[in-house]
C-alpha cells in the first residue's frame, strides 16, 4: 500500500538545557500550555495536515512519552493500516545500536518507511511549538521540483547567529547552509522541518551510514552533502508563531506567549485543533475569594487564592491568601495557604506547604521546583 | 462466578425539564458543567466493573446517541460486550407486550447472550458517585431475588414526592414500597435482580398484559420475592424538574458537595471533547463558580456554572446562572438566575433576570 508521504517525528532528544524538567522525561513529553505535552503540537499538525502515517523515533527516557502517544487515539492516528508507530532503537541480525544522530535514526528505520513506498518523507521534530499545514510545504516542494525542501522562518538579524541559517537565491533555492554563522548573510532560520523525495534521501542515507567521519545529522551532514552535489534544494517560508523550547527560559516564555491576546497560534481554533489526552477531571472550582487574571486554568483545579499571568495544569489546588504569579504549575501541584510563587515552574505532584515563598525573580531564569529541591524553598 | 450486566431503562422518564427536554430526553440533559445526567449512573456501573450496559430509550434519543457514541469514553467500546443503545425497534408480529416490557421482550437476546447472571438496572435521575460492589455482595449474601438501592432523605424537597418509600422487616426484606411522604427512606431507582428472575417476571407481566416492569413485576410481587435493600449513604441528588435541576446544580457550588460528588470515588466519566484550558483574559472577574474547559472569560462571573466553550465578553455580568456549552454572552449583557441551553447567543447590552424558584430558561440555539 503506497502512501504519498510518511512523517518521521524525531522525539528522542534529551533536552539537556531544560535541566530538571527533562531529568526523567523526554523533551517532547514535557507538559506545555496547561493541558498538553510539547509533542502534541507536532502530532496535531500531522493530523490536521492529513499526514496519517507517522513514525515517532524515541530514545531518551521514553516511558511517559510512549504511554502518552499510545496507539495515537487523541490524534485520530489509531488506524487500521497506518497511523502512529513508535520506533525505538532495536537489535537485528547484525546487532544494533542507539540512534547516533537525526539522520541515523531515519536510516535505521528505512524498512519502516519502505513498507509504505512513499513519494516523500517529512522529517519533523517533537520539540517545537507551532501550528503548520504540512500540505502547503509539500505543495511548495512539488511546485519547485525540489529534491529537499526546508521550512524556514525569518528571525531578527541580531539573533540570526544563534540559528542554522539557509542562504538562498531570490527564488528561495538554497545554495548554502550556515550553522550559527558569526556574520549571517541571511535571516532565514531552519525550523528543523524537512521534506525529501524518499528515493533521493534513501541514497544519501546509505552513503552517510557508510561514512565514518559523519555525525549522521540532517543539518550537518545530509543537507551539505546534497548541496555539494548540486541538488535542487528549496526553502519554504513559514509565517506564523514558531518557538523552539530548548531552554528553561524559552520554555517559560513560550508558555507565557499563550496568554497574549493576539498570538497567531490559538489553542481555541476550531480550524486547527490541538489534540491531547483529556484526563476527565471535573470542572474547575473557583472559590468566592479567588481572583484569576490573564491565565490559563485546566479542569480539576481548586482556586481559593490569586492567580496572575500563569498557566495551571489539571488537578491543582491553590490555597487561601496565596499568590501565584507568572508561573507554570504542572498537573496535581498542591499549593498551601499564605504562599507566594513568583516566576516558577513547579513540577508534577509537588506539594508546597503553607507559608512558602518562592521568588524566581532572584534568578537568571525562572526557577524549576521539583521533588529534588523543594526542601530548599520550604521555610520552617 | 457471579457477575453483573447493566441496563439503563429510561422508558418511563418523562420530559419534565421543559425547554431543556424539547429536543432531547431527560437522561441527555447537561448537568454540572460538563456532564449529562446519564453519565452518573453509567460511570457508577463501569466503575463497579460492569462490562456491558444496554440503554432502553424510546424517543428524542439523537443527542443521547451523539453523547455516548461507541462508549469509548466510558471504556465500553469493546470487542465483546460494551455499550448497546437500543432504541425502539420491534418487528415481532406476535408481540403483545406493552410499556417498557416491549423493550424487555424485543431485546431478550441482550440478556441471553451475556454470561452475567445478575442485572443492575437504573434510570438516569439519581445523581451520585458510587460503586455497586458492596450492594452486589449484599445481594449475593442474602440470596436476594432483587436488591433495591435506597437512601435516606434528610430534607424533603419537591423532587422527592414521586420517589417510592421503603418499608422493611428486621432482616432487611422489603415489605412495602409506598408513597408515604413522611418516610425518609427512599428508593433510588437502582436495583439488582437475578437474570433468571428478571426473564421469568418479564414473561409473567406480558402474559397478564402489564405495562411496567418494576411496578407490575416487582412491586406487586413483594410478598413472594426476596426483595432486599442496600442503603447508600453518600452524596446524592434527584433531578426531575427545572426547579430541582437548577437547585441541584447550584448545590454543587458548595465545596463539600462538589468534593463529595467528584472526588470521593473515581472520576465521573463523560464524553471527551478536547477543549483547551479556560482562558481568563485581562480584567476577568470570576468567583464562586464552576467552569469547564474551552471557555474564554473577559467579563464577570459569580455563583454560576459554565459548561464547555462558553464566551463571556467584556463588561458582561453572569450571576447565579447555568450557561451550557458554546453559549456566547456579548458585551454588557446582564444575566441573573438564568439557564441558557447550548449554543445560545445573547447579543450586547441585554438583561435577563429570573428567580431562584423560577429561573429564566432559554432553549437551545436561540439567538437573542
Amino acid at each position: 500500500m503506497s502512501k504519498e508521504c510518511v512523517g518521521m517525528l524525531l522525539a528522542g532528544g534529551e533536552g539537556k538545557r531544560l535541566g530538571l524538567l527533562t531529568k526523567n522525561l523526554a523533551k517532547p513529553a514535557v507538559p506545555f500550555g496547561g493541558k498538553y505535552r510539547i509533542i502534541d503540537f507536532t502530532l496535531s499538525n500531522c493530523t490536521n495536515s492529513k499526514i496519517h502515517t507517522v513514525g515517532v523515533l524515541t530514545q531518551y527516557s521514553p516511558m511517559i512519552l510512549n504511554k502518552h502517544i499510545g496507539i495515537g487515539k487523541p490524534w485520530d492516528l489509531d488506524r487500521q493500516h497506518d497511523g502512529v508507530s513508535i520506533l525505538s532503537p532495536f537489535t537485528a541480525q547484525k546487532g544494533g545500536s542507539w540512534y547516533k544522530g537525526t539522520a541515523d535514526a531515519i536510516s535505521q528505520n528505512m524498512q519502516f518507511i519502505d513498507q509504505f513506498d512513499p513519494e516523500y518523507v517529512l522529517v519533523i521534530s517533537g520539540d517545537h511549538i507551532y501550528q503548520m499545514n504540512y500540505q502547503r510545504l509539500i505543495d511548495h516542494h512539488k511546485e519547485k521540483q525540489s529534491e529537499a525542501t526546508i521550512s524556514v522562518i525569518e528571525v531578527p538579524w541580531d539573533e540570526a547567529s544563534r540559528f542554522g541559517i539557509l542562504n538562498t537565491k531570490e527564488n528561495l533555492e538554497i545554495y548554502e547552509f550556515d550553522e550559527k554563522p558569526q556574520n549571517p548573510k541571511n535571516n532565514l532560520a531552519s525550523m528543523g522541518i524537512y521534506i525529501f523525495n524518499w528515493k533521493t534521501l534513501r541514497k544519501y542515507l546509505i552513503d552517510d551510514e557508510a561514512s565514518d567521519s559523519s555525525s549522521h545529522d540532517f543539518g550537518k551532514d545530509i543537507i551539505p552533502a546534497m548541496l555539494n552535489d548540486g541538488l535542487r534544494l528549496f526553502a519554504y517560508r513559514f509565517q506564523g508563531y514558531w518557538k523552539d523550547v530548548g531552554t528553561i527560559k524559552s520554555y517559560w516564555e513560550a508558555n507565557m506567549d499563550l496568554l497574549e491576546e493576539d498570538l497567531s497560534l490559538s489553542l481555541n481554533s476550531k480550524e486547527w485543533r490541538t489534540y491531547s489526552h483529556d484526563s476527565n477531571y471535573p470542572p474547575q472550582f473557583i472559590e468566592p475569594n479567588a481572583e484569576i487574571d490573564n491565565s490559563l486554568v485546566n479542569s480539576g483545579c481548586w482556586i481559593s487564592g490569586t492567580v496572575q499571568n500563569s498557566i495551571l495544569f489539571e488537578g491543582i489546588d491553590i490555597g487561601e491568601n496565596t499568590l501565584v504569579k507568572e508561573s507554570i504549575l504542572h498537573p496535581s501541584v498542591k499549593v498551601g495557604n499564605n504562599c507566594t510563587i513568583n516566576r516558577a515552574i513547579v513540577m508534577e505532584k509537588i506539594t508546597i506547604p503553607d507559608g512558602t515563598v518562592i521568588n524566581g525573580e532572584e534568578y537568571d531564569e525562572p526557577v524549576v521546583i521539583s521533588s529534588e529541591n523543594i526542601e530548599k524553598f520550604v521555610t520552617e | 462466578m457471579d457477575t453483573l450486566m447493566g441496563l439503563i431503562n429510561i422508558e418511563h422518564e418523562y420530559d419534565f425539564l421543559e425547554e431543556l427536554t424539547y429536543f432531547r430526553c431527560g437522561s441527555a440533559v447537561p448537568f454540572a458543567g460538563r456532564y449529562r445526567l446519564i453519565d452518573f449512573t453509567l460511570s457508577n456501573m463501569v466503575n463497579s466493573g460492569v462490562g456491558e450496559v444496554a440503554i432502553f430509550s424510546n424517543r428524542k434519543y439523537r443527542s443521547l446517541m451523539d453523547h455516548l457514541g461507541t462508549g469509548s469514553d466510558w471504556e465500553l467500546a469493546k470487542r465483546h460486550g460494551g455499550l448497546f443503545i437500543l432504541p425502539p425497534d420491534w418487528n415481532d408480529p406476535t408481540d403483545i407486550s406493552r410499556g417498557d416490557l416491549r423493550h424487555f421482550h424485543n431485546n431478550r437476546d441482550y440478556f441471553h447472550r451475556s454470561k452475567a447472571n445478575h442485572v443492575i438496572i437504573s434510570g438516569s435521575q439519581f445523581i451520585s458517585n458510587t460503586r455497586y460492589e458492596k450492594a452486589f455482595n449484599h445481594h449475593l449474601e442474602n440470596d436476594a431475588d432483587v436488591t433495591c438501592i435506597t437512601t435516606r432523605v434528610n430534607e424533603f424537597k419537591p423532587e422527592h414526592v414521586s420517589q417510592l418509600r421503603v418499608e422493611h422487616d428486621e432482616d432487611g426484606k422489603i415489605l412495602n414500597l409506598t408513597n408515604d411522604q413522611q418516610n425518609p427512606h427512599v428508593f433510588t431507582g437502582v436495583y439488582i435482580i437475578k437474570k433468571d428472575v428478571l426473564l421469568k417476571l418479564v414473561d409473567e407481566c406480558i402474559a397478564y398484559h402489564k405495562d411496567h416492569f418494576f411496578f407490575n413485576g416487582i412491586k406487586e410481587n413483594l410478598h413472594r420475592l426476596n426483595v432486599q435493600f442496600y442503603r447508600y449513604e453518600g452524596y446524592s441528588a434527584f433531578v426531575n424538574s427545572i426547579e430541582s435541576f437548577f437547585r441541584q446544580n447550584m448545590n454543587l457550588l458548595r465545596p463539600e458537595n462538589y468534593k463529595a460528588l467528584f472526588f470521593k470515588n473515581q472520576f465521573v466519566r463523560t464524553k471527551i471533547s478536547n477543549e483547551p484550558p479556560v482562558k481568563y483574559r485581562k480584567g476577568a472577574k470570576v468567583s464562586d463558580s464552576m467552569l469547564a474547559n474551552g471557555s474564554v472569560i473577559d467579563g464577570e462571573v459569580t455563583g454560576s456554572i459554565l459548561f464547555r466553550g462558553v464566551k463571556v465578553r467584556k463588561g458582561a455580568q453572569v450571576k447565579n446562572s447555568i450557561i451550557m456549552q458554546r453559549c456566547t454572552i456579548e458585551e454588557g449583557v446582564r444575566l441573573e438566575n438564568v439557564i441558557l441551553d447550548k449554543d445560545v447567543h445573547i447579543s450586547a447590552g441585554q438583561t435577563f433576570i429570573g428567580s431562584r424558584e423560577k429561573p429564566f430558561v432559554v432553549a437551545k440555539r436561540k439567538n437573542i
